[in-house]
């Protein structure tokens, strides 16, 4: 059981969480992730851990409610509870002193680049951020952002803030006014592949972070595999962190697709009637809790 | 030696005369369309009128090659005289998962194998014996428990909770120590409830034998990866474990490594398993985890081992228009139990033998659509003494699939060995622990299971942790006597 001790919208349709997990609070490294699982009935679901705090013992995560789960989540306050967190999973992202850096995000990626931005400026990186998102209102952590990098460019398609336009626009005339040692993109498979085909003709190192659908996390069944280097590659231990110039995107996007149906029934059962499963899932995890205290309870 | 007095009233002569009682099953037909269990087991007057049969051999077969040396003759003794909870606690003082054995266990390899009415006709059932005992606990709500030896105020952690590791944590509660178990998960049981399916043992009966644990005493812990949330030397450190027992199961699945292999549709054995049972995806949408559907689709299992058979039979149950079984050597070859494999048959799944995989062919949208297989002839023996598989040139031929399911092994998961300063492995990356006591190269941490082995039985996992339970006993022991170096630093001092 895992208590939600904070829950605040940052965005429209994005909400961030601040989640008591003390184990994972203490060894967490920016990059990695978690799995969620919200209540008895609930599916596996990956999410980047944001930011944490070892001495609290909490973790932060951005959640953008995209399926079922996430919609759900994102229903959930201060006080709730989750059923099972279990991480850090994955390798963390590698921080050393590259020189100038470029970390491309877009939407809901920007709360999972943060802490990886903060690394690399501590490292001693000259940090250039590209922010994008669709509209103002689904732009996230802006000031944070700001706060840990020597230029900050926000972006929107719409132009509702900041400049209008596309962050790979943005991107290539960064790459053409000076050197950049490494790019890190998070976001949208689009916008990832649309970074790596910038890079890669340049021969820039460039990080992208993959979102690839996982159950165990641990490397036991493989359905997240991606094609790296036209091998195969586990994104839960062997990543999440890629070369992107060798990353098969076609491949990514059509798994990622696998359950496109499936997803829509749940969501559409959820749209159905959300209260009714917001209920159940506060009644089963009480009942949870309660059988948990029972058991400690036995052991004192 | 005397014979203990018997509760068998028959002579001796009388008890080989008596058939071999036939286990209820489920109507084939019906169940190849429900997740419900395959066997019914013994009703009490056939636990009675097979348990007759044994002649309590002096030199009893079926103890020697029980992997935990279950004491079956007392056992089916007890079950004469009528105390059924006392056979119940006479089974687990060797086997902490007694309704868990008398359900997956390899019998006919085994106990039954060793029974001297095998020779002749058929040896007793004691699977199903075992398997009575422990359903007529769990069923009355009652609790056949060993006296435990006295607190030690010992700690040993137990890395991940399948049988290996309850098998050990039976054990040692029982010599009085304290025993907490990890599990990265969110359901305890390991393969027990990520891999069998339902069918074949029922969830709830896992969950029965891991809380009869936790009432004596285990302390369990889900949602902990070692070597990621806490690392092994944290553990010993930081957090007070006096010893160690390393159970973290057979790890990452093997593919063909053919092309097409990430086409949609396409599953490791793993993955569909983990899906469909431990994340109940065949009753989605009640469960959120979703499964590529298999109604009305043509299925394809690639291997030959129980882990095939449960995958195959899974398909079935979803509905599949066709499930097959495709394998590159000959049914005699296959590693799965005869039982399981009959049972398969009866449900109506086809075998296609010496075939192999060489292309995963499918649509733009990246959907598997086909397989394309070699037919293979059988050549010299392998290392494993199988004669092994040549294809045949120019027999490619192309079938319809729509999900093909790779159960062609495991490899070890390497997270435990890079994060374990200290464990040395084998050349295969399993963890090296010695024969007699699961030691590894690193003082007061043992391993046993899948990850010394790799891929094995339920059963072979528990006698792994048993054998480790008794030596991390006497390494606890040790810990109490005084080091003769450690005695002289301190006269030094």
């Amino acid at each position: 059981m895992f208590e939600i001790v904070e829950a605040r919208p940052l965005a429209r349709g994005i909400k961030q969480f601040v989640i008591k997990a003390p184990r994972i609070a203490k060894k967490q490294r920016p990059g990695q992730f978690i799995i969620v699982r919200l209540d008895e009935s609930g599916e596996r679901i990956p999410l980047t851990i944001a930011d944490a705090d070892p001495q609290a013992g909490t973790i932060t995560i951005c959640v953008q409610a995209i399926g079922k789960t996430t919609m759900l989540m994102n229903m959930l306050e201060k006080g709730d509870f989750i059923l099972d967190v279990v991480g850090p999973l994955g390798k963390p992202s590698e921080i050393e002193q590259f020189g100038t850096t470029v970390v491309v995000s877009g939407s809901v990626g920007t709360a999972m680049a943060y802490p990886t931005a903060r690394e690399l400026k501590r490292a001693g990186n000259k940090v250039v951020s590209i922010v994008g998102a669709r509209s103002k209102d689904l732009l996230v952590l802006e000031d944070e952002v700001r706060a840990v990098s020597d230029k900050t460019y926000v972006l929107t398609d719409d132009g509702s803030w900041g400049e209008k336009g596309l962050v790979t626009e943005r991107l290539k005339q960064v790459l053409e006014s000076c050197k950049v040692d490494l790019v890190l993109a998070v976001g949208p498979v689009p916008m990832m592949r649309a970074v790596a085909n910038l890079t890669a003709p340049l021969g820039i190192k460039t990080i992208v972070s993959l979102n690839s659908i996982m159950v165990d996390g641990t490397g036991m069944c493989g359905g997240c595999r991606v094609l790296v280097n036209n091998s195969s590659q586990f994104a839960c231990v062997d990543g999440p962190d890629f070369d992107a110039a060798q990353v098969n995107f076609e491949v990514l996007m059509q798994r990622n697709n696998m359950y496109r149906e499936q997803e829509r029934t749940s969501i559409e059962l959820l749209q159905a009637d959300p209260g009714a499963e917001l209920k159940k899932l506060r009644e089963e995890n009480a009942r949870h809790a309660c059988a948990l205290d029972a058991v400690e309870a036995s052991h004192d | 030696m005397t014979k203990p007095p018997s509760n068998n009233p028959l002579p001796n002569k009388e008890r080989i005369k008596l058939p071999r009682q036939r286990v209820p099953e489920q109507d084939p037909q019906v169940r190849a369309h429900n997740f419900q269990e395959v066997n019914l087991g013994f009703p009490a007057e056939q636990a009675r009128q097979e348990s007759l049969r044994c002649i309590e051999c002096n030199k009893p077969g079926c103890i020697d090659l029980c992997p935990v040396s279950v004491n079956v003759r007392a056992v089916i003794d007890l079950i004469l005289a009528g105390d059924y909870l006392g056979a119940a606690s006479k089974v687990r003082e060797d086997n902490a998962l007694p309704a868990i054995t008398g359900r997956v266990c390899p019998v006919e390899d085994q106990c039954e194998s060793g029974c001297v009415l095998g020779k002749k006709g058929e040896p007793v059932g004691i699977a199903y014996l075992e398997r009575f005992v422990a359903d007529w606990e769990r069923e009355t709500g009652q609790f056949g428990s060993p006296v435990a030896a006295p607190a030690t105020g010992k700690k040993v952690g137990l890395i991940g909770s399948g049988p290996a590791s309850l098998a050990c944590a039976g054990d040692l509660i029982q010599m009085g120590h304290q025993v907490h178990v990890f599990e990265a998960l969110h359901e305890l049981g390991g393969v027990l409830v990520y891999g069998i399916p339902e069918f074949r043992l029922p969830k709830d009966i896992v969950r029965h034998e891991i809380d009869v644990l936790r009432r004596r005493g285990v302390v369990f812990e889900t949602n902990v990866v070692v070597g990621k949330t806490v690392t092994i030397d944290e553990l010993m450190q930081e957090e007070g474990f006096n010893a160690i027992f390393i159970a973290t199961g057979a790890g990452l699945p093997r593919f063909l490594n053919v092309p097409g292999e990430h086409f949609n549709g396409v599953y490791s054995a793993n993955e569909f398993l983990t899906r469909v049972n431990l994340m109940r995806a065949y009753r989605f949408p009640e469960y959120d985890e979703p499964l590529y559907p298999c109604q009305d689709r043509d299925v394809i299992v690639v291997g030959g081992g129980n882990t095939a058979m449960d995958a195959v039979r899974s398909a079935l149950r979803l509905g599949a228009k066709s499930a097959s079984i495709y394998y590159r050597r000959t049914e005699k070859e296959m590693p799965a139990r005869v039982e399981e494999v009959h049972h398969a048959k009866d449900e109506g799944v086809h075998f296609e033998m010496l075939v192999n995989p060489v292309e995963f062919l499918g649509d733009e949208k990246g959907n598997l659509t086909s397989v394309k297989c070699i037919r293979q002839e059988l050549g010299e023996p392998d290392d494993s003494g199988r004669r092994s598989p040549v294809p045949i040139k120019g027999s490619e031929f192309v079938v319809p699939c729509h999900v093909a399911i790779i159960a062609a092994g495991t490899s070890a998961n390497p997270l435990i060995q890079s994060t374990t300063p200290g464990l040395a492995v084998t050349k295969r990356g399993y963890i090296a622990a010695k024969e007699d006591t699961l030691a590894t190269s690193k003082p007061g941490v043992f391993a046993g299971g899948d990850i010394v082995t790799g891929g094995a039985t339920v059963i072979l996992a528990m006698g792994a942790g048993r054998k480790a339970a008794k030596a991390i006993n006497e390494y606890l022991k040790g810990l109490d006597e005084p080091k003769p170096e450690q005695a002289q630093a301190t006269v030094q001092a």
